[in-house]
């Protein structure tokens, strides 16, 4: 094996834009996924900012009815499949999956670049829409709606459809990767925690999406055929058109969080100083809570019209994903206790996360409840509920995962406290924003409209003074990283003391990640 | 890398000649048969004996053609989950359109 | 494992350790592939057989109208192609490149008997008026009709689609085999077409019964 010049990386290996669009290097292509997700958050982002605004106040406040829907539906779409799906999977999946089981690369360099580039082909395929009479029938295209509304809903669908190939190669890589290219003594019970949840997540992405694919493709052959399979006027059962949707959406949702917890996972003992509480608890965890997705999407249907006796058996088994999900909870905490903590911006997301992603998984067994559900469906409690679990979990462990592996990417460090102040400014401002909304749909609220009734006033004002917050503290955030490239300490190999296999290799990476191929004789987490 | 992990393959199977023609006349068999059946009127359970009979042709596919009786067992456990999961959706679907009031019925 | 006989002797990528970790690697990425070709199928036929519950008549009705002797013919096709393909990788494997290279051409022409007779059936169903969704104009036919038959188009169509992504895999396998890339110690390009043109097969199995004779 060739080992590397001094000071040669991925990064310097080769140079010209040319030489990173044809990559096949993981890092690069991890790299290149994270570029265009924070372009994508960026835009979905804007649009957030845009729709708390317009909630500012009663009536008409900055945009006109109908292009608050489109706001909100590209809102969705983009952070679901643009930002959240591949965030944590494609970018940090991509850059350390490899390097953490002491490969040189994925299995498949080749369909990984592919995969990229159907994910900006989908992208821009889904954002023509706009110019197609935009769509507006949320993130989720419920039919019949969306088969009579603008034609743009054709374009976002098509978008959807490839994005979802995109997902479904990223997947397949991964479950390749892990069943065969780890290391030497890396055995499956010595993979660290954050590849025990990518390896689930792609498991969700194979076996899921393509339901998903072929869901959206009927909604195309509805639009543009009228086959009438979900249009009740022709025969069709829209209901069926939700179950088609969720049996691949709602394990979508664990293919946003699932790695979201593994990342937790990671920074929680690397932290802590402390080696991780019950392993492999966690590990099967991640599985089991991979499988149970698969028997919950029901819960999304109690009020369209599904049979009771399906409402009833959703409801009792969607409460069972409130056991994996706490068995982790609880680890983490048992890892915790007694050991060293260093509250380092990760940490602190970290942290934040556990008490977030506590709220939002308490107020998911409230809505598993078939009965209170019917109270609380389409208000803001929903609203709340899955924003405490896909911003308060998933951003934030992005946030964390940031901070924790950007002295590995790029070899440079930043600075601690403009990290720890942007942690601030989202913690503060994320709760600010979405407490007041669980009030809100408790109180009746109901979601996705353009206007509200006087009295839910005050509140949807604090609401929006809390978006401000969270976007100074992403602005903090960015500022932080580009100082970091810019003008950031060159970083050591291992800044944090972590044991796990991407710290033992130079910051940045060789090209092959490894000067010599690693071989590893103990877990991924022997602290003490 | 991992000299021990993945050395237990190096024998790949290679199906006589023989075996491929008798599964193709299998098939065959299987195929008239499938017609034959569907000319007696038996009801719903022409659809479950059309299934069954496809079942068994593509186990046969399966097995043999796609080499899955002579793979490793992983791919095994790959192939069976796509079936398993479909079994789920496709039970799951069924159960709420036949517990549910059909206005048009 | 055997060094090639002739041809080329195939470098496998850097990151494995040899080519038979290659090899068993790429075969666990098509299988991979092929459960979500089953799940996308599948979940086509979940609804199919859905509405066909909510809509017999309907669907005896449609059922009635398709030509089973045209659908059988195609069925013994695409088993005897699936068989080719088979023997196909045979050939290969026993570097016996003018039969592999035979077989695969078979095959490919099965396909091409295959489109043709899907090509008659359709012609004939649009020379009666059946269309699928609201294009569908056919006399005779009970309120519901086009909801078989736009099922009918749809899993026909993407069944159609595979048939012919396979057959451009096969030709593109075909330049590769005569081009010696393929031998007994490398054949892992051709095992994965082969897999994918045996699930083509394995849908039109379920497809053959369900749509022409359960009526």
């Amino acid at each position: 094996m060739a080992t590397s010049h001094a000071g040669e990386n991925y990064i310097n290996h080769e140079k010209g834009l040319w030489s990173w669009l044809t990559t096949l290097d993981h890092k690069r292509i991890g790299i290149m996924y994270m570029i265009s997700v924070m372009a994508f958050f960026f835009i979905g982002g804007m649009f957030a900012l845009a729709i708390r605004l317009e909630l500012f106040s009663v009536g008409k406040t900055i945009v006109e009815a109908q292009t608050y829907n489109q706001m909100m539906t590209f809102h969705g779409t983009i952070m679901v499949f643009m930002v959240i799906v591949p965030g944590l999977p494609a970018v940090f999946g991509n850059f350390f999956l490899p390097i953490m089981i002491g490969a040189k690369d994925v299995a498949f360099p080749r369909l990984n670049l592919l995969s990229w580039y159907l994910l900006m082909l989908g992208a821009t395929i889904a954002v023509s829409s706009m110019f197609f009479g935009g769509v507006d029938t949320g993130w989720t295209f419920y039919t019949p709606y969306s088969i009579k509304g603008s034609i743009g809903v054709i374009n976002m669908t098509l978008g959807a459809f490839i994005m979802g190939m995109s997902s479904i190669l990223t997947g397949l890589n991964f479950i390749v990767t892990v069943h065969k290219l780890r290391c030497p003594g890396m055995t499956m019970n010595r993979i660290p925690l954050f590849i025990w949840a990518l390896y689930s997540t792609a498991i969700i992405q194979v076996l899921a999406t393509p339901v998903l694919g072929i869901t959206l493709l009927l909604l195309v052959a509805e639009r543009v055929l009228g086959v009438g399979i979900f249009d009740p006027a022709l025969g069709g059962d829209p209901v069926l058109y939700q179950h088609f949707f969720w049996f691949y959406s709602h394990p979508a949702v664990y293919i946003m969080i699932l790695p979201a917890l593994g990342v937790v996972s990671e920074l929680i003992t690397t932290y802590s100083r402390k080696t991780i509480f019950g392993y492999k608890a966690i590990a099967y965890s991640s599985i089991a809570i991979a499988a149970v997705s698969f028997f919950v999407w029901g819960h999304h249907l109690f009020v369209s019209g599904q049979s009771e006796v399906a409402g009833i058996l959703f409801s009792f088994i969607t409460m069972l994903v409130g056991v994996p999900t706490a068995i982790k909870v609880f680890n983490w905490v048992a890892t915790m206790y007694r050991g060293s903590i260093q509250l380092k911006t990760p940490m602190l997301y970290a942290i934040g996360f556990m008490f977030v992603f506590t709220i939002g998984g308490v107020t998911g067994i409230m809505l598993a409840t078939v009965g209170m559900d019917v109270h609380f469906h389409d208000t803001y409690f929903v609203v709340a509920h899955f924003h405490y679990v896909m911003v308060g979990g998933t951003l934030f462990a992005l946030m964390g995962a940031i901070f924790h592996w950007l002295p590995k990417m790029f070899g440079k460090m930043h600075n601690e406290a403009m990290a720890r102040l942007s942690f601030v400014f989202v913690f503060i401002g994320f709760n600010v924003t979405f407490f007041p909304q669980f009030i809100l749909g408790s109180l009746g609220m109901p979601r996705r409209y353009f206007d509200y009734l006087p009295e839910y006033e005050p509140l949807n004002r604090i609401s929006t003074m809390g978006s401000w917050v969270i976007a100074l503290g992403f602005i903090v955030g960015l500022i932080t990283i580009i100082h970091a490239l810019l003008k950031g300490k060159q970083a050591p190999d291992n800044p944090w003391g972590s044991t796990t296999l991407e710290w033992q290799t130079k910051s940045p990476p060789v090209f092959h990640n490894f000067d010599s191929t690693p071989s590893v004789n103990g877990g991924p987490y022997e602290y003490r | 890398m991992a000299e021990t992990q993945h050395h237990e393959h190096h024998h790949h199977h290679l199906m006589s000649l023989q075996t491929h023609l008798k599964v193709f006349v299998a098939l065959v068999i299987l195929t008239v048969l499938t017609v034959v059946a569907a000319q007696f009127h038996f009801g719903v359970f022409n659809t479950f004996i059309a299934i069954f009979i496809a079942t068994v042709k593509a186990t046969l596919v399966m097995g043999w053609f796609m080499h899955l009786k002579y793979d490793g067992v992983m791919n095994r456990v790959i192939f069976a989950a796509g079936f398993f999961f479909l079994l789920l959706f496709s039970v799951v679907c069924l159960l709420d359109i036949y517990t549910r009031i059909n206005p048009r019925a | 494992m055997s060094i090639a006989k002739e041809g080329e002797v195939h470098h496998f990528a850097h990151h494995f350790d040899d080519a038979d970790h290659e090899y068993e690697s790429t075969k666990q990425g098509v299988w991979l592939f092929m459960v979500t070709e089953v799940l996308m199928f599948g979940a086509l036929l979940v609804g199919y057989l859905i509405f066909k519950g909510l809509y017999p008549e309907v669907f005896e009705q449609g059922g009635d109208t398709l030509n089973w002797k045209l659908g059988a013919t195609n069925t013994v096709v695409l088993i005897f192609s699936s068989l080719t393909m088979a023997l196909g990788i045979y050939y290969i494997r026993i570097d016996d490149r003018k039969k592999a290279l035979l077989n695969l051409g078979i095959t490919l022409i099965c396909g091409f008997i295959f489109l043709g007779i899907k090509y008659i059936e359709y012609s004939h169903k649009f020379h009666l008026g059946i269309f699928p969704g609201k294009y569908f104009h056919a006399e005779g036919f009970m309120p519901d009709a086009p909801l078989y038959f736009s099922f009918y188009y749809m899993l026909t169509g993407l069944h159609g689609l595979h048939v012919v992504i396979g057959m451009g895999l096969i030709a593109w396998i075909m330049i590769r085999v005569a081009r010696g890339t393929y031998s007994s110690s490398y054949w892992t390009g051709v095992e994965g077409v082969g897999i994918f043109w045996h699930l083509v097969d394995l849908v039109w199995i379920y497809l053959f019964p369900l749509l022409y004779l359960v009526g």
